[in-house]
């Protein structure tokens, strides 16, 4: 199994990619994962994180086949 | 309770007639409050011809009906409806709409506005918008409060 890793909005345009996969390693976190698939740039302080469709902590402990997306500070609704 | 989350325009008064139909005069609902968000032609100073909004297909239904749910967990309410519109979305069209039925006007306040306030703040959906000679993503929201 592996580690299915996505980008949504701003990040996905900064970053390039928008779905990827990345060999589970034991102790993985989100951060980790992170520098990881984006070498060489700093996990954002505003970008947020969720696992299996969550939210969870950038040092959430990742389980093989475990979601993982990195994503902007939302802003739905109208008005 | 019902959330949707669509990518077909939608005519929020249309949808909330239809429901308020399905829920067939119930004697105990006696509040109805509803928000209906539409899209401004003017953001941060600068003219919007039109707006892309993304969302993360899963976790964003997910999300709204965790909100509804506990919005219904905190107040007594009798039906809670969320529609909100992804894809492409011009001026003045609808976003989103909120409605919640509830036996008074407290909870039915209350709960409205708690739901749109989380959606804002929680909900994964992004907006990109597109001006007359660029296109740039929304970065916060306003504030509701």
């Amino acid at each position: 199994m592996a580690i299915t890793v996505k980008f949504f909005a701003s990040l996905r345009e900064q970053i390039g990619i928008e779905n990827t996969t990345q060999p589970f390693r034991e102790g993985m976190t989100p951060a980790a994962l992170w520098e990881e698939v984006v070498p060489g740039q700093p996990l954002p302080g505003n970008v947020l994180v969720a696992v299996n469709m969550e939210y969870a902590g950038p040092e959430h402990l990742l389980t093989d086949g475990d979601e993982v997306a990195f994503f902007p500070p939302v802003t739905g609704g109208g008005a | 309770m019902s959330i949707t989350v669509t990518p077909a325009p939608f005519e929020p008064w249309e949808t909330l007639r239809a429901h308020e139909l399905q829920l067939a005069r119930r004697a105990k609902v006696g509040a109805c409050a509803v928000f209906v968000g539409t899209m401004r032609d003017i953001n941060e100073g600068d003219g919007v011809r039109a707006m892309t909004l993304e969302h993360y297909p899963g976790m964003t239904e997910r999300h709204l009906e965790r909100i509804a749910a506990e919005a219904k967990a905190r107040w007594s309410l009798e039906d809670v409806l969320v529609v909100h519109r992804v894809g492409e979305v011009t001026p003045a069209d609808p976003i989103v709409l909120v409605a919640v039925w509830s036996g008074h006007r407290r909870e039915a306040f209350e709960a409205c506005r708690f739901i749109m306030e989380d959606l804002k703040s929680k909900a994964p959906f992004w907006k990109k918008e597109q001006l007359d000679t660029q296109a740039r993503w929304v970065e916060h929201n306003t504030p509701g409060h």
